[in-house]
């Protein structure tokens, strides 16, 4: 018999290959349990079913609960197609009431979870999980101040509604500044109102531009306009720049606690093409052997753990690829040094704190007279005591990416139609059943589409349901523009 | 002025002795410490307490054995080459075997590995028997006791009854030779001929090295709640299930295979190390033996086990409190597994976490390589000086016999 004892410890090296000892020393026994073994056989194939077991299960069963379950065990095992060479082994005889010998495989009625029992059972390992992080976890933890940058567009709320889950599963007590360009607008108000969390939202009174150097600047004076009202209000803790569409773990929050005054760490840089065309995918792979798969911004470090540089974004397999502005379709390329890399102690920030150190400037002295600020190590005087955090920015706590839609691509009110939709254009695979017959507005749509006929209609369709109806014309321009892409893409 | 300096002094001890007491509940807090039946023992020092006295077997009996096959030095019968190896650079080893206590015969039954590795026992009997016959010739001190005072280690499925089936097992009984003698084994079952009175019961060996090097941060949370994996039907030897493990693993298969709160199955994930890590209660259950190393993966890895073996001896039974360590559920209540697990109250399992996060506690199950206090080997050697000084009844009297050297199978007479 085939042998599948490789694996288990617990298992037994021979079934039925034994020198049986005992078997050879009993020749009247063997030859008979020999008989009683083929007529079982013969038995069973005649029955096609190993009947045998039914009659040990029966007769020798020790339990009691075989009567009521062995149907059960019938329903559970398949009969084997191979008859054991074995014969059944003795009941069990030995003292003690644990017997040796075939018991039944008890099996409830309804062997399903229970909810209660499965609700229970989280409330355990919640408990559980609270008693770990307070045995191993941060000892004295202190709250964590997070700034982001923000305005009302299309893809808001996408990004601020994964921000906002990400920092409500954060375990320490955390004040979120929110400074939206543009004025406080109701979209954020509304967003910001799902958490519980406390929130400042803050109004910076000019327009987000849509050239993409002029954002990363403008998102910077956005953030030093937070790190203001930081120090006024002397808001304690540390202070992280998150950014509404960067992905942050837990454990950067956990590691960010061990910061004394300013910490670096290492930023993944998700700068993937949307819509590469078939030579810019060549040079792509091309370069892509050359550098890592993953772009990483964050501190250097020598062997003994001390800071001694920076590792900053290489623009050049990006060089002919790089957005200009908002909703280019291309990939967004991130500053040398993203803001997202850096933590501060917000006493960094404060007038007066005891054991300030005298290489962070001023706060009241940066950004005045038209001073760029283009990463928080022009918050310093001198970069070199900036700590390396994650392991020495081995490890890799948050991703940044930029994914926007076009700057005037436009979004219902809070993402809910309301009035509902007066028009109701059907797809045109769609099979309504009383679907009146080519309207007017088909037609003129349709027209549209006979340019190109290899472009897939379901995304074409789709763009012509779209509700807002000003926004007829303008339509139509984005589906060629998109049809071309996507014609592109196929050629 | 005298009462004044009274005063003072009471309240300087009143807060030296509070300052004493915050840090022994604060130690209190992450640890508890472990104490037995036989009392606090488990960092009991045996140096001092014992001397042993090792026996010069010739290599055919140990070390030519295992030049054969390497392998015993890692599957989970190795403690009888480890201990054999303890044993000779330990203090408490004796070269005079006049002021022995305990005598030991390095005989390594369990090395006769098939190619797949899994030890063959036919041979045992004869190669104890022929080295109890080559001691008793050659010294006296097996001939004075009978072998009462000698300890073995037998560290196969069911111990000195040398065979891996059960009902095998019991037919053949314990060695006749060893009825006297102090057997150190992993195989532990209340009522049961292969365990006999007096003996210490041991953990399977597992790689320390290779568990430490698995091991995860401390603050990963535990967020599996039950977790096994392993054989459920022994296809090869049991195909129809009832047989191995008593139907108990295949009763935990078809109860809970569709439960969202057991993660159970038959892989073998590289990171199984890691995964008991993450997991709250770890299913131990019985096989063809009722023991297995799973236990001593789930100490070492903080996760409390859950024995499902009737009658089974674990480990130091007499130095650990299993009891409030470990969870014990009898086969027939495996259908209702999900709702004991559930029921324990939370105050019960943190106590429980915090006695398995024990050094002492994990350090006992361990068999590391060079020996370090507290291990499994020193736990043996407490268990043997615990057991000193010995009764009247171990030396014979002269032209006593006991022993019968002709009894057993006719197989087992045979020279080796």
């Amino acid at each position: 018999m085939k042998q599948t004892a490789g694996q288990h410890p617990n298992r037994r090296p021979y079934s039925a290959a034994v020198p049986g000892e005992a078997a050879a020393l009993r020749p009247p026994s063997f030859l008979f349990w020999s008989a009683v073994h083929v007529l079982c056989c013969l038995v069973s194939a005649a029955l096609g079913f190993r009947f045998s077991r039914l009659l040990f299960l029966l007769l020798f069963s020790p339990a009691s609960h075989h009567h009521n379950h062995h149907h059960h065990v019938h329903l559970v095992r398949q009969p084997p197609a191979a008859v054991i060479p074995f014969p059944p082994p003795p009941p069990p005889a030995v003292a003690g009431r644990v017997g040796v010998g075939r018991h039944g495989i008890r099996v409830r009625p309804w062997p399903r979870p229970d909810p209660a029992e499965v609700a229970r059972a989280h409330e355990i390992l919640v408990r559980l999980q609270k008693e770990q992080r307070l045995r191993y976890g941060v000892k004295d933890p202190r709250p964590v101040v997070v700034v982001t940058p923000t305005y009302a567009r299309t893809f808001q709320a996408l990004h601020l509604t994964g921000l906002l889950h990400s920092l409500m599963l954060v375990p320490y007590p955390l004040t979120w500044l929110v400074v939206e360009a543009g004025g406080v607008s109701n979209e954020t108000a509304a967003l910001l109102a799902h958490s519980s969390l406390p929130v400042v939202h803050l109004p910076f009174h000019e327009d987000m531009p849509v050239l993409w150097n002029d954002r990363h600047r403008f998102e910077a004076r956005m953030r030093l306009r937070a790190l203001r009202v930081i120090r006024e209000r002397r808001l304690d803790g540390i202070v992280v720049f998150a950014d509404d569409s960067n992905v942050h773990t837990m454990e950067l929050f956990d590691e960010i606690q061990k910061v004394q005054w300013m910490g670096a760490l290492s930023v993944g840089i998700l700068a993937h093409s949307a819509a590469p065309d078939a030579t810019a995918k060549r040079q792509q792979r091309a370069s892509e052997q050359e550098t890592s798969p993953l772009p990483i911004q964050g501190p250097a470090c020598n062997s003994s753990g001390q800071l001694i540089g920076w590792h900053t974004f290489n623009y050049l397999p990006y060089a002919k690829k790089a957005a200009t502005f908002v909703g280019d379709g291309v990939t967004v390329l991130p500053t040398k040094l993203e803001w997202a890399g850096f933590v501060l102690n917000s006493r960094l920030l404060w007038k007066e704190a005891e054991g300030k150190p005298n290489w962070a400037r001023d706060l009241d002295e940066v950004g005045i007279s038209g001073e760029e600020i283009e990463s928080p190590l022009d918050l310093l005087k001198d970069a070199s005591f900036v700590e390396p955090l994650g392991n020495c920015g081995k490890k890799v706590l948050l991703w940044w990416l930029r994914a926007e839609a076009r700057y005037d691509s436009k979004f219902p009110s809070r993402w809910v139609i309301d009035p509902p939709l007066e028009i109701v254009v059907p797809a045109k695979r769609t099979p309504w059943p009383d679907a009146p017959p080519d309207l007017p507005y088909q037609r003129i749509a349709n027209e549209g589409g006979h340019v190109e006929k290899h472009v897939s209609k379901k995304v074409r369709s789709y763009r012509s349901k779209r509700s807002s109806r000003n926004k007829k014309k303008h339509e139509t321009h984005v589906d060629t523009q998109v049809s071309e892409m996507s014609s592109a893409q196929e050629k | 002025m005298g009462s004044g300096t009274w005063i003072l002094a009471l309240v300087v001890l009143q807060s030296v002795f509070d300052g004493i007491y915050g840090l022994e509940q604060e130690v209190n807090r992450r640890t508890e410490r472990i104490s037995g039946s036989a009392g606090d023992v488990l960092e009991d020092d045996p140096v001092g307490r014992l001397k042993v006295f090792v026996y010069e077997l010739p290599s055919k009996y140990n070390k030519k054995i295992l030049h054969k096959d390497p392998r015993c030095l890692n599957h989970m019968f190795a403690a009888e080459i480890y201990m054999h190896r303890f044993l000779l650079s330990s203090p408490v080893r004796t070269l005079n075997p006049e002021e022995a206590d305990w005598f030991y015969a390095p005989v390594y039954t369990t090395c006769d590995l098939t190619p797949s590795g899994l030890p063959l026992p036919f041979k045992s009997p004869r190669m104890m028997r022929s080295a109890i016959e080559l001691i008793s010739t050659n010294w006296p001190y097996w001939n004075r006791t009978e072998g009462a005072d000698h300890f073995f280690v037998v560290p196969h499925d069911f111990g000195a009854c040398f065979h891996y089936q059960e009902e095998t097992a019991i037919e053949r009984g314990i060695l006749q030779l060893l009825k006297r003698a102090t057997l150190v084994q992993t195989f532990g079952q209340r009522n049961h001929v292969c365990l006999k009175d007096g003996s210490i019961t041991i953990p399977p060996y597992a790689p320390p090295q290779k568990m430490q090097t698995h091991l995860i941060p401390p603050d990963t949370p535990r967020s599996i709640f039950v977790y096994f994996r392993g054989l459920f039907y022994d296809v090869g030897n049991d195909p129809e299930g009832g047989y191995y493990a008593r139907g108990a693993r295949a009763s935990v298969w078809e109860n809970f295979k569709n439960n969202p709160l057991f993660d159970i199955s038959t892989d073998h994930p590289t990171t199984y190390y890691e995964d008991m890590q993450r997991a709250v209660f770890c299913l131990c259950p019985l096989g063809w033996a009722p023991w297995s190393p799973r236990l001593v993966e789930a100490v070492v890895f903080g996760c409390i086990p859950v024995v499902i073996a009737d009658d089974i001896v674990l480990p130091f039974a007499d130095a650990i409190p299993w009891e409030e360590i470990g969870v014990f559920v009898a086969e027939e209540d495996v259908p209702k597994l999900d709702t004991i697990l559930t029921s324990i109250p939370i105050e019960v399992i943190l106590r429980k976490q915090r006695l398995l996060a024990n050094p002492s506690m994990k350090q006992a199950m361990l068999f590391p390589q060079p020996a370090q206090p507290g291990d499994a080997f020193h736990q043996i050697l407490n268990g043997l000086a615990r057991k000193l000084p010995h009764n009247e009844g171990v030396f014979l009297k002269p032209g006593q016999q006991i022993l019968n050297w002709t009894a057993g199978p006719v197989g087992d007479l045979k020279p080796w």
